[in-house]
């Protein structure tokens, strides 16, 4: 993980669930390329393509709700997105995303300041996001969370942590 | 201050002597759930370089969904499954027979009031039929617990549901479920607990509670509860034969965050509509809707009680000819109780037909749907392509008003039949 991410917003509403983003005939993958492919496809056979050019996503309430797939993670990990930021989360999908190593940020007043395309810096560390010249901020992450961040993922803090 | 049954059982296994909501705690688990994603948190293991497990008495294994195979690379990531089981002789291992995991080990006395079940299924919130906290977690979470033995949890603020007067006639816990989503949505107890209360709750059977505790996850809950009772301990009895528990129980001047009063005399029987569990509606708003077919499954509404509410509705019946009915019982031990009792014949004779026990078409194996295509499901998730064809739609209902929809060929109140 980058400790500042840059980039460009992809917008979606309320209550994204993980059927939609990676459906469930998906799961016999855990690889993030084939998963991707299959990204929110079910929204569009355009979608998972189109969405590769976004950096960072923006929701708004209960974003991952419904099943515990760990793939829902993977999948946006995948397509080159390199940080989730939502008014809410579901909590397995919250857990989910900071074992997969992706960064995950309650921030609603970034989701009512995002438009679509804007340029966003986010830095984690500091828990402040840079949008449209304004600054928003989230709590940091407790250091337990960075180190699972940095590494990329509770696989690799395992692999390290049984050395 | 006393502490609600999520405190209590997460002090207990974090070896506390109290919690209090939003205090994270290192909690053991006394048993650790894997389905079908098994496969998947052995390869984590491997790349791990792990050959330990915590306790392997701790692990329990179902293969449910995609049972039996439908495709080489499904037989190979099940073998993984099975080589894993006897390699490290787990002997809570169930295998394609068996049926959906929740119910299976439920059925074989694998949870008790006061237990902490974590799981690679949202739906573990089941356990809380029987008064154990359940709740999902992702299959890399599952090989670090298998290999540590524990995992961190946040304590959650507990909701009370206070529930009024009965059922009326046609309305069941799937309705009053519906009906709880769609007031306070899919993010309504997000991260929270819940405990139901009232006079009625202690005549519900477990069946019925089962759907109240797994239809919960669907408002975004932690974990949910029915408090142990003497139904309770009748379910255990003959299941629980080799170990003692403790039941656990709210205090008296428990902290709840909120309570929530449901009048169940006013209630009526309800559906969710396409393409989210919030999405409710009572029966008449919805009535006349054309199906294409019906699916009588899931860890929702599949057990044997289920099965006996459609068979009264279809006994001597036969369902519309343009309904297509799949029977998916839950388990093993709910199939062959209804063989022996003759519910199977009654429901196969009205129409239907009948698949193996397990997840079946609710996470879309088999019974998929084409473009344009309507299932009306007893199932607990009706998302968009869930079931096949994104241009299809999923209405959620009880076991009734899906039998009664059944005969007409269009959503039915269960009342008019």
């Amino acid at each position: 993980m980058e400790s500042v991410i840059r980039g460009r917003v992809y917008k979606f509403g309320d209550n994204i669930n993980s059927d939609i983003i990676i459906p469930g005939r998906y799961l016999i993958y855990i690889e993030p390329e084939k998963l991707a492919q299959h990204a929110f496809e079910v929204l569009g056979a355009d979608v998972p393509g189109k969405l590769r050019s976004y950096d960072i996503f923006v929701a708004g309430r209960n974003f991952g709700c419904g099943s515990a797939r760990e793939q829902a993670a993977t999948a946006i990990l995948g397509l080159g997105v390199k940080a989730v930021i939502a008014c809410s989360f579901a909590r397995t999908f919250y857990r989910n995303a900071i074992n997969s190593g992706l960064p995950i940020i309650e921030c609603p007043s970034l989701y009512d300041a995002a438009r679509e395309d804007d340029h966003v810096e986010v830095d984690i560390a500091n828990g402040t996001i840079q949008c449209q010249g304004q600054q928003h901020t989230f709590p940091r992450f407790p250091d337990s969370v960075l180190q699972l961040l940095e590494l990329g993922g509770l696989a690799e803090y395992l692999k390290q942590s049984l050395k | 201050m006393g502490m609600t049954i999520a405190e209590k059982i997460l002090a207990k296994k974090s070896g506390m002597p109290s919690v209090s909501p939003g205090q994270i705690v290192d909690a053991y688990p006394d048993l650790v759930m894997s389905h079908t994603a098994t496969w998947r948190s052995v390869s984590v293991m491997e790349k791990a370089g792990a050959t330990k497990l915590y306790d392997p008495d701790r692990i329990a294994i179902v293969l449910d969904h995609i049972a039996p195979a439908k495709t080489e690379k499904n037989a190979a990531d099940q073998q993984k499954s099975r080589n894993f089981a006897r390699k490290y002789g787990i002997k809570k291992f169930y295998d394609i027979d068996a049926g959906i995991a929740h119910l299976v080990l439920m059925e074989a006395g694998h949870v008790a009031p006061g237990d902490l079940i974590v799981g690679t299924d949202s739906h573990c919130t089941i356990y809380g039929s029987l008064g154990a906290l359940g709740t999902g977690i992702g299959y890399t979470e599952v090989t670090s617990v298998w290999i540590t033995g524990k995992l961190w949890m946040k304590v959650p603020e507990t909701v009370r549901i206070q529930l009024h007067g009965g059922f009326s006639r046609g309305v069941y816990a799937k309705d009053l479920m519906l009906h709880l989503i769609g007031k306070l949505g899919a993010d309504g107890c997000t991260y929270e607990s819940v405990e139901f209360y009232g006079k009625m709750v202690s005549g519900l059977s477990i069946s019925e509670r089962m759907t109240m505790t797994n239809l919960a996850m669907e408002m975004g809950v932690k974990c949910a509860f029915v408090p142990p009772d003497a139904k309770t301990k009748e379910y255990l009895a003959s299941r629980l034969t080799n170990r003692k528990y403790e039941e656990v129980h709210s205090d008296p001047d428990a902290a709840f965050s909120r309570e929530i009063v449901v009048d169940l005399e006013k209630l009526e029987p309800m559906v969710a509509c396409p393409h989210e569990v919030e999405n409710t509606k009572a029966i008449g708003d919805v009535a006349g809707t054309r199906i294409d077919q019906v699916f009588l499954g899931s860890c929702a509404n599949a057990k044997y009680d289920d099965l006996v509410v459609a068979a009264n509705i279809l006994q001597g019946r036969k369902i519309h000819p343009n309904v297509r009915f799949i029977i998916t019982p839950g388990s093993k031990e709910i199939m062959l109780e209804a063989i022996k009792s003759g519910v199977l014949s009654t429901l196969i004779e009205s129409g239907g037909t009948l698949t193996n026990p397990g997840c079946g078409a609710c996470a879309g194996d088999g019974g998929i749907l084409a473009d344009g295509e309507v299932c009306l499901s007893t199932a607990n998730r009706n998302f968009l392509g869930r079931m096949g064809s994104s241009k299809a739609e999923i209405y959620l209902c009880s076991p009734a008003t899906m039998a009664a929809s059944a005969i007409r060929g269009v959503i039915t109140d269960p009342r008019d039949l």
